[in-house]
């Protein structure tokens, strides 16, 4: 393993980790911009330069933003909590080490991992737009329709409503 | 260990994190978190086999992953705001306490 | 000569570079790039504050700062020495942090504003043969580590645990945010004729020149819209005046800066200059043909020259801005970036690719300005108090 490869899974881990125990929310949140951060570097690390950049672009410069504003808007009606788990975290705990260990032992037993490498690969933006408009374009289309009902749908959802008593 | 093996792992132990933070913590944000967490695992692993595999011109991964990212960006949103929806009703953030189907 | 001019930096960092054994040579060659950088935008930066001092004080019919000089000596220097001064005093001002703030974030936020906007320099092409790293994704790189900064302002609005750095944090990310949208729009126009995300390809796209007229974008009319759009979406992404409510000084007194003092605001200062100084070199690079020169018979002057002086020249706009317009409210502002700009960033793609596909001559002149020209004209009057094509009536004049 490479040092680059190994910093880049210890920032991203670390940064991970974080995002699901720490007790602050806000803390969680710039967590996880650190594990956004780490995995826009392992992308890049494979040669998916368009890729790792809109990685940054949309989960950095949005995503993160939309849980700061949320943890924001949804403070203050609560008493501080004590606990941070819930009542039945062993459970949740026992369930994601058996399918970690279920997947460390496909990955350790399986052929298609030990293959080495080929050489350079190249995605070039030019490809990957000629790719999306050509073979995907149904993808692509169908893709902006649900980003058009999914933008209406959050406004519908968190706008206040007018005249309704809560 | 083959580097298509270390980030296969590597995408596997996210993805487990996210898991722990989905199934353990109090708060709905969180659990968004971890859900974001798995997706990105979800990510990293079609990127490493995009690059690792055969026919890495067919560019497959790659664009597989653009909507995935895209997709996962407008759940965020929608889940959000259904997020500050319940906390106007509830007055509360902590899945634990929202167990009424009865609004 | 003209050429060896033009190559100065190019040839003198081969050299630097020649003198280390072979194995360090890259490492030299990144790290003698980097601090170069940093080192002439750092002073940039110093002149820049003098200059816009001087310049919001002609605006307002005064002298702006012009006694400060070289130290030590009775030379003032016509005010230029101001910057020592300032940084100085920023460096032994004392630094405290309030009681209540969360310290780790309180004194990253500086950090995490810096140091994006800093690596937005990496791909501006700076001269022939100067741009530090050539990506296959330049603009895309641009825009996602510039998106880095916003992240910054919450950490700082936040972590000082005050209403007036919350609020003004809120209003500077709303802002950030809804003006990302257009200037990233009016990129994609010009990405999509120059046929590549590619800085070099973008400047080389706009070397050539169609008879006494430069080939930039900025000469057709959709870039015309396009460069307008992007100049303001910049503006406001830099939440410089007539944008910067959040940093208003006589509203909310500094906004998310509040609690920082010393160094950590001489920082955030510099961050946002350095966030002017790659916005204007953006500008040059997509609209104004970055380094080249406007005519033939200009080229003795060196590219790298062409090129800082079309980014002072942005810089230069927006001093003038900020001495002449009054603030927008923070209502006014995001309806102009998302009922506006939005949309006429849109239409100037429509005409862009309207432009692509008719032949050269004076009809897609034509077809091409009515296009952009008219929904500018029908969105402008439609929006104000929604009166249609009526006669514009001043409510306090005559």
């Amino acid at each position: 393993m490479t040092i680059s490869f190994l910093i880049i899974a210890v920032v991203t881990l670390a940064g991970a980790i974080a995002a699901v125990t720490l007790r602050n929310l806000v803390h969680c949140a710039l967590a996880l911009v650190g594990a956004f951060a780490g995995l826009a570097a392992a992308f890049l690390q494979l040669d998916a330069q368009f890729v790792g950049f809109a990685q940054v672009l949309i989960y950095i410069g949005a995503v993160a933003i939309l849980v700061l504003f949320a943890v924001l808007l949804t403070r203050g009606g609560e008493p501080p909590q004590p606990q941070t788990f819930s009542w039945s975290w062993p459970w949740g705990l026992a369930v994601a080490l058996a399918v970690l260990g279920m997947l460390a032992w496909a990955i350790a037993g399986s052929v298609a991992t030990r293959r080495q490498p080929a050489a350079q690969v190249e995605a070039t933006t030019k490809q990957i737009g000629d790719a999306l408009m050509t073979r995907f374009v149904l993808p692509l289309e169908v893709a902006g329709l649900l980003f058009t009902v999914a933008l209406i749908g959050a406004v519908l959802v968190a706008m206040r409503e007018e005249g309704k008593s809560e | 260990m083959t580097p298509l093996a270390g980030y296969v792992l590597l995408a596997a132990l996210l993805f487990s994190v996210g898991l722990v933070g989905a199934l353990t913590r109090r708060n709905a944000i969180v659990v968004l978190i971890g859900i974001e967490l798995m997706l990105n695992a979800a990510n990293l692993n079609f990127i490493a086999f995009w690059r690792f595999g055969e026919h890495p011109e067919a560019l497959t991964g790659i664009l597989f992953v653009l909507f995935s990212i895209g997709v996962a960006a407008a759940e965020a949103a929608v889940g959000l705001a259904l997020v500050i929806a319940i906390y106007r009703h509830y007055r509360t953030a902590n899945v634990d306490e929202m167990d009424a189907l009865k609004g | 000569m003209v050429n060896g001019l033009d190559q100065l930096f190019v040839n003198l960092k081969h050299a630097l570079v020649g003198l280390f054994p072979a194995p360090v040579q890259p490492w030299v060659s990144v790290g003698v790039t980097a601090v170069a950088i940093v080192l002439v935008f750092a002073t940039l930066f110093a002149i820049t504050t003098v200059l816009e001092r001087k310049g919001l004080g002609r605006i307002q019919n005064r002298y702006g700062p012009n006694r400060v000089g070289l130290p030590f000596t009775q030379l003032r220097l016509f005010g230029f020495g101001q910057p020592i001064a300032d940084g100085i005093k920023a460096l032994i001002k004392e630094d405290f942090v309030p009681a209540r703030a969360d310290r780790v974030v309180h004194f990253l936020a500086p950090l995490a504003m810096l140091v994006p906007l800093t690596l937005t320099f990496a791909v501006l092409p700076y001269g022939r043969n100067m741009l530090p790293l050539d990506l296959d994704t330049g603009v895309l790189y641009f825009f996602a580590v510039g998106a880095g900064a916003e992240l910054a302002v919450f950490m700082a609005g936040w972590s000082s645990r005050n209403k007036y750095s919350l609020f003004g944090a809120m209003r500077a990310i709303a802002q950030m945010i809804s003006y990302e949208v257009p200037l990233i729009l009016s990129a994609v126009a010009v990405v999509m004729m120059a046929g590549s995300l590619s800085t070099r390809r973008i400047v080389e796209a706009q070397l050539g020149h169609a008879g006494w007229l430069p080939d930039w974008f900025v000469f057709t009319p959709w870039g015309l819209a396009g460069f307008l759009i992007f100049i303001t979406a910049a503006t406001a992404e830099s939440n410089r005046s007539p944008f910067d409510l959040p940093e208003g000084e006589s509203e909310i007194v500094a906004g998310y800066f509040l609690e920082y003092s010393g160094f950590k605001f001489a920082i955030f200062f510099m961050a946002e200059y350095f966030g002017m100084f790659a916005a204007g070199g953006m500008a040059a690079t997509l609209f104004l043909g970055g380094y080249g020169a406007p005519a033939p018979w200009l080229e003795w002057i060196p590219s790298w020259a062409w090129f800082f002086a079309k980014m002072m020249g942005f810089i230069f706009l927006l001093i003038w801005l900020r001495g002449t317009l009054p603030r927008l409210r923070q209502d006014q502002l995001m309806n102009f970036a998302w009922k506006f700009m939005l949309p006429l960033a849109l239409v100037s793609l429509g005409a862009a690719a309207l432009w692509h596909y008719m032949a050269p001559g004076l009809a897609r002149w034509v077809v091409c300005t009515v296009a952009v020209a008219g929904p500018y004209l029908l969105l402008g009057r439609g929006l104000l108090e929604r009166k249609g094509l009526g006669r514009r009536v001043y409510r306090f004049a005559e």
